[in-house]
């Protein structure tokens, strides 16, 4: 047992007993800083003959080295164990939640869904999309669309009817978006394809009607399209907005003033269990209108019905929202009740498209 | 339009079943409305005998009787109907009957303790809606175990069209059949109608008492008398039919009217001639003058009306509604029938300002045939003198029936160019002609003559509808509308309708819940919100408070907050994008965006929270959405400007105008007005904000999609904060402002990051903090720059705001 072996068992017990950093550090200070004890015996190389040095040298240096070690391991233990104490320290209640982020709680309207829904069919077909007002002259929403005065179909449509100005006039609300069709036409030059979307408004209240509601209907005008073409439009419609593989659609001829022919359509369904489901089943459930713009239509437009023609038809917009999404009574989609809006709305980052799909 | 299938064979002779002639109907245009048939309904009803009716044990008002249905097995039902008797004949259902009147399925019952075995029924038990006082009493030959409704002759099946208004032919079911034979599914029974030989010229004469303008109104008028009727009730085959579509019987004059109303589409009108004073006269009414209608109502007239008088006045309103005063009863003994032409339009205008509606008038509205009218007074006649004997008088025959046989030049390449559908000649010319069309020539082109029944058929393209309607539009095979362009599409919406898109999706992440209001809102709010204008109020409002067109979309909103709140969703945040209108013009109508937010319905969420509890919303939340929107919008927002104040609706110290200089306002935010919150019976807090989306500048349009280049510095930026201490009033926009121009090049950013009045600032004071970054593009900044820029700031905002540095 030498001196240097007495030393380096006194150090490495100090280091071992070190319980933190900083009496760590004042066990290397002693040891290893300018004074220590380990730098006061390399101090005396200095002094010695070579053949000392060569025998005392590796012992001393090895001393250092073993000294060095011990505390190196010895700081990182004692770090490990602060930062094990500190992280049984930080500790949270993971299972707390948090707010609800404000895309998850907006809603989107079934209507704006739903319009948006149909413009990206119509769009990828080639129709723009053309809005007018809602308050209009008699000649718009009538007249220019073949319905005589007194003729009985006006009274098809319950008319609001604003006061009659000066001249005894009185405007209405449009009972349908045909007087854009009438607008689009005047404003421009066939070939024509466009959709018009819009809020129209009858005079009926109950279960299935509103005072108010939404309608989109479509106008082609150029030199060939014909009810082959029409019930093609429709068809491509239902199955893409309704999202299946094929629909059955049934054309039954009808009337309406602005087209000739005219025509209804339905749409083959099953309701099974209260759920209607397209593209099976036995029933038939009328969706739409439609016919051959009405040559009286085409002339009061300035266009003349034996060298331009066309198709027309529209759809209840609320009506299909709640055939594809299932709400069963219509008056709720006007009352904004938070509650059937959360339920029936739609995400804000739910953009339809035929990209990725109307519907996620 | 209701018919029964019976009749319907009277005018078509058909094999074909109830299922096809209701499926071709639908399919030509004739929608199937609903079928009736009351023999598959009532099948399990009997005709029963009471063998014997005893007292109820423990029951005083009740009887068990011993009932024969018809096997041989009398079997024991407890009857409560007081004219319940042995021997009577009566109408017997068994255990597992639905019974129509009571919407319920019978059972094995006991009542009272006594087992009963089925039910004897009444009239309105079986939904035949006739009085129930007691059980169906039927005649001694009734026979026993034969179904009612083949015993009452209930089992001719009803159907009802839903009838479009441009096919007044199909008033009639002669003109159904022949729409259902043009189909080849039976063939059309045309019976000679040989015209009436009347004796003697009729005693009353017709005058047309109309202006040579009004000639219109009533062009033709046939009137006949009939000597020595006997009026009892109409034979049980006629009063079967009509009872089956709805009408009550009444007499035999009357119904021979009604039912060739409904046979032939020729309504007529029968005079008794002891009640009419002198000749008749078609004239217009008189102003203040009064008719006793048939339905006992009595009618004020106007000029606008036409009525047929006598020396008496007004008797019979003409096309919709006879007079009461003249009308025919059991004492009639002689009648005058009547078979004229109205005008179509005045009958609709007359009809619906006396609120009168009659199958007369349904007709006469949509167009009666004018070829018919002398023939439909024979047939009349002759109905009449079958059913009532009498000898009949020559006809009065005044004016003439108007003309409205069209001749269409018609190229049968029409059809194709419309419908898409190749058919050939022969069948489509079958069609016209199976409809009563003529068709004359070989040619590529035809000439087409209308029959008299088809007012609705004006041109080629009505041509075209007859043709495919009866070829059927399942024939015509759908095909693909061709591209416009073979080229990837462009895009189809405009700016408005891409920032009306934008703004919904936008608002929506915001939290906010998009509401769809009505258009229409009370006079009174519209007025509060800056509208309620003549110009823009309803004339015939569905409700007293759905009545003014809307000046904005606040109001909705806010109702539908509070709507909310009272059903326990107190916190909500609503928001609406659409239609707003200043003026009944075009140009009066905005497209809008507002959002409204109530109590702690904050962007960060609503109600108490663990990680604190939210504040309630304030107008920098409603300017926050509203600012978020113009961003999403793309808006560039360099020249917008928020200014204190706004409308009369909301707080006004609480609130600010958006504008993009002071002629350019885009809209408004801030919280609603206490007067507005008590006016409209709104509680809690609400704040507000809308944005006129037509009235925001358009983004500018560049010639190329690049961004400009993205310049970053190399120098390290510096940050400067200062404490200024102004009067209250100042707003700290203006400090920004002030300190933004006093270095224009180096300030790349200024932000307010406190506000603060309280000790250590003067009364009527506050403190605005801002920390202002100061970035150099060539060199770094030493020191003494840095110190010239602050003092020049501390100075500029002095100068512009009297502010002083804070101590």
């Amino acid at each position: 047992m030498t001196d240097l072996d007495t030393l380096e068992g006194d150090l490495l017990r100090q280091v071992a007993d070190a319980s933190d950093e900083a009496a760590l550090d004042a066990v290397r200070v002693a040891a290893l800083g300018k004074k220590g004890s380990v730098s006061e015996l390399l101090k005396t190389l200095g002094a010695m003959t070579p053949d000392e040095r060569k025998a005392r040298g590796p012992l001393i240096n090895g001393l250092r080295d073993r000294v060095q070690g011990a505390i190196g391991t010895r700081r990182d233990a004692l770090a490990e164990a602060a930062l094990g104490a500190r992280l049984a320290a930080e500790r949270i209640d993971v299972t707390l939640p948090v707010r609800e982020a404000p895309e998850t709680r907006g809603r989107i309207h079934p209507i704006s869904q739903v319009m948006d829904e149909i413009t990206a069919i119509f769009a990828d077909m080639g129709f723009s999309v053309a809005e007018g007002p809602d308050i209009e002259t008699d000649d718009y929403n009538f007249t220019a669309l073949n319905f005589p005065p007194g003729h009985p179909a006006r009274e098809m449509h319950d008319t609001f009817f604003l006061a009659p100005d000066r001249n005894g006039r009185r405007k209405v609300l449009r009972t349908h978006t045909s007087p854009v069709q009438i607008r689009t036409m005047r404003a421009g030059a066939p070939p024509i394809r466009v959709i018009c979307p819009g809020r129209t408004y009858r005079h009926d209240s109950d279960q299935t009607h509103t005072p108010m509601f939404h309608q989109v209907e479509g106008l082609v005008i150029d030199k060939a399209a014909n009810i082959a073409n029409l019930k093609w439009v429709l068809e491509e419609f239902c199955r893409t907005f309704f999202e299946v593989d094929a629909v059955k659609m049934r054309f039954r001829p009808s009337f309406f003033p602005f087209t000739e022919p005219s025509a209804e359509v339905d749409i083959q369904c099953s309701r099974k269990g209260g759920e209607i489901r397209f593209g099976e089943g036995t029933d038939w459930l009328e969706i739409l209108g439609c016919g051959m713009v009405h040559p009286n239509v085409l002339r009061n437009c300035g266009l003349d019905p034996d060298s331009v023609q066309g198709f027309a038809f529209g759809v209840g917009i609320d009506r299909i929202a709640m055939l594809k999404y299932g709400m069963p009574d219509l008056r709720p989609f006007f009352e904004a009740d938070v509650r059937w809006l959360d339920h029936y709305g739609f995400r804000p980052l739910d953009i339809p498209s035929l990209v990725a799909g109307l519907t996620g | 339009m209701k018919f029964t299938l019976s009749w319907l064979k009277d005018h078509l002779d058909a094999e074909a079943s109830l299922d096809t002639i209701a499926e071709t109907l639908t399919r030509i245009g004739l929608e199937v409305e609903g079928i009736e048939d009351k023999a598959v309904s009532l099948k399990p009803f009997v005709v029963a005998h009471v063998i014997s009716a005893e007292p109820h044990p423990n029951a005083d008002r009740l009887r068990v009787c011993a009932v024969e249905t018809g096997d041989g097995r009398p079997v024991q039902v407890v009857c409560g109907a007081p004219n319940a008797r042995a021997g009577m004949k009566t109408v017997f259902a068994p255990p597992g009957t639905y019974v129509p009147g009571l919407d319920k399925t019978l059972s094995v019952g006991t009542i009272r303790g006594v087992e009963s075995l089925g039910m004897l029924c009444s009239g309105a038990e079986l939904g035949l809606g006739e009085a129930a006082d007691g059980i169906l009493d039927l005649p001694q030959e009734a026979p026993t175990g034969e179904p009612y409704a083949l015993y009452a002759k209930l089992d001719d099946p009803v159907i009802e069209i839903n009838l479009t208004p441009n096919r007044p032919d199909c008033t009639a079911i002669h003109g159904i059949a022949r729409d259902l034979a043009a189909t080849g599914l039976g063939s059309l029974k045309r019976p000679p109608h040989p015209p009436v030989r009347g004796e003697g010229a009729c005693p009353v004469s017709v005058t047309l008492d109309l202006d040579p303008l009004d000639r219109g109104l009533c062009p033709y008028f046939t009137l006949r008398l009939v000597r020595g009727v006997r009026n009892g009730p109409s034979p049980d085959w006629m009063q079967a039919r009509l009872r089956a579509i709805g009408l009550r019987p009444i007499n035999a004059l009357v119904d021979i009217t009604n039912y060739l109303t409904f046979d032939r589409g020729r309504p007529l009108h029968v005079f008794d001639a002891a009640k009419v004073r002198g000749g008749l006269v078609v004239r217009r009414a008189r102003e203040g003058e009064e008719l006793k209608g048939l339905d006992g109502r009595t009618y004020a007239l106007t000029g606008d009306t036409v009525v047929i008088a006598d020396d008496n006045g007004a008797e019979s309103i003409g096309g919709i509604m006879g007079g009461e005063a003249s009308g025919c009863d059991a004492g009639t003994v002689d009648v005058l029938i009547e078979s004229a032409l109205w005008d179509p339009v005045n009958i609709a205008q007359s009809g619906r300002r006396l609120g009168i509606i009659t199958d007369a008038r349904y007709r006469f509205e949509r167009g009666v045939d004018p070829a018919f009218t002398l023939p439909g007074l024979d047939l009349a006649t002759r109905l009449v003198m079958d059913i009532c004997g009498g000898s009949p008088s020559e006809a009065v025959i005044v004016g003439e029936p108007p003309v409205i046989e069209r001749v269409i030049d018609f190229p049968w390449t029409e059809t194709r160019r419309l419908a898409g559908i190749e058919l050939s000649r022969a069948e489509m010319k079958v069609t016209l002609e199976a409809l009563g069309f003529h068709v004359a020539g070989t040619g590529d082109r035809v000439k087409v003559l209308t029959p008299s029944w088809r007012p609705d058929v004006e041109g080629k393209a009505d041509l075209v509808e007859e043709i495919i309607r009866i070829a059927g539009l399942d024939r015509i095979e759908p095909k693909p509308l061709p591209r416009l362009e073979a080229a990837v599409g462009k895009p189809v919406l405009t700016v408005m309708q891409k920032r009306t898109r934008l703004a919904k999706r936008a608002l929506a992440s915001r939290g906010l819940v998009e509401a769809v209001t009505w258009s229409f809102i009370p006079h009174d709010d519209a007025v509060l919100f800056g509208g309620g204008g003549a110009d823009l109020a309803l004339a015939n409002p569905i409700a007293a408070d759905l009545s003014d067109m809307r000046p904005s979309l606040v109001p909705g909103l806010l109702k539908a907050a509070q709507r909310n709140a009272d059903r326990g969703s107190a916190d909500v945040a609503l928001f609406e994008v659409g239609q707003c209108f200043a003026t009944d013009q075009p140009e009066g109508q905005t497209i809008r965006a507002a959002a409204i937010r109530r109590g702690s319905a904050t962007h960060a969420g609503a109600g108490r929270h663990w990680d604190g509890t939210a504040d309630n919303v304030d107008a920098f939340d409603a300017k926050a959405d509203a600012l978020a929107l113009l961003a999403a919008l793309g808006v560039p927002t360099g020249g917008l400007q928020v200014v204190a104040g706004g409308p009369d609706w909301l707080h006004p110290g609480r609130s600010g105008t958006l504008q993009f200089g002071p002629k350019n306002p885009v809209g408004f935010f801030g919280e609603v007005h206490p007067r507005v919150l008590k006016a409209l019976d709104l509680k809690g807090r609400l704040v507000a904000f809308e944005i006129t989306l037509d009235a925001v500048p358009l983004p500018k349009h560049r010639p190329t999609k690049v961004k400009p280049p993205l310049v970053l510095s190399d120098f390290q930026a510096i940050s400067r904060d200062f404490a200024f201490v102004v009067g209250r009033d100042v707003a700290a926009g203006d400090v920004v402002k002030a300190a933004q121009a006093a270095e224009r090049k180096l300030i790349a950013g200024i932000e307010v990051f406190d506000i603060y009045e309280g000790v250590g600032i003067p009364e009527g004071s506050k403190s605005v903090a801002i920390a202002v970054r100061l970035q150099p593009t060539d060199r770094t900044l030493t020191d003494a720059e840095i110190e010239a820029v602050t003092g020049r700031i501390v100075a500029e905002v002095g100068r512009k705001t009297g502010a002083t540095l804070r101590a």
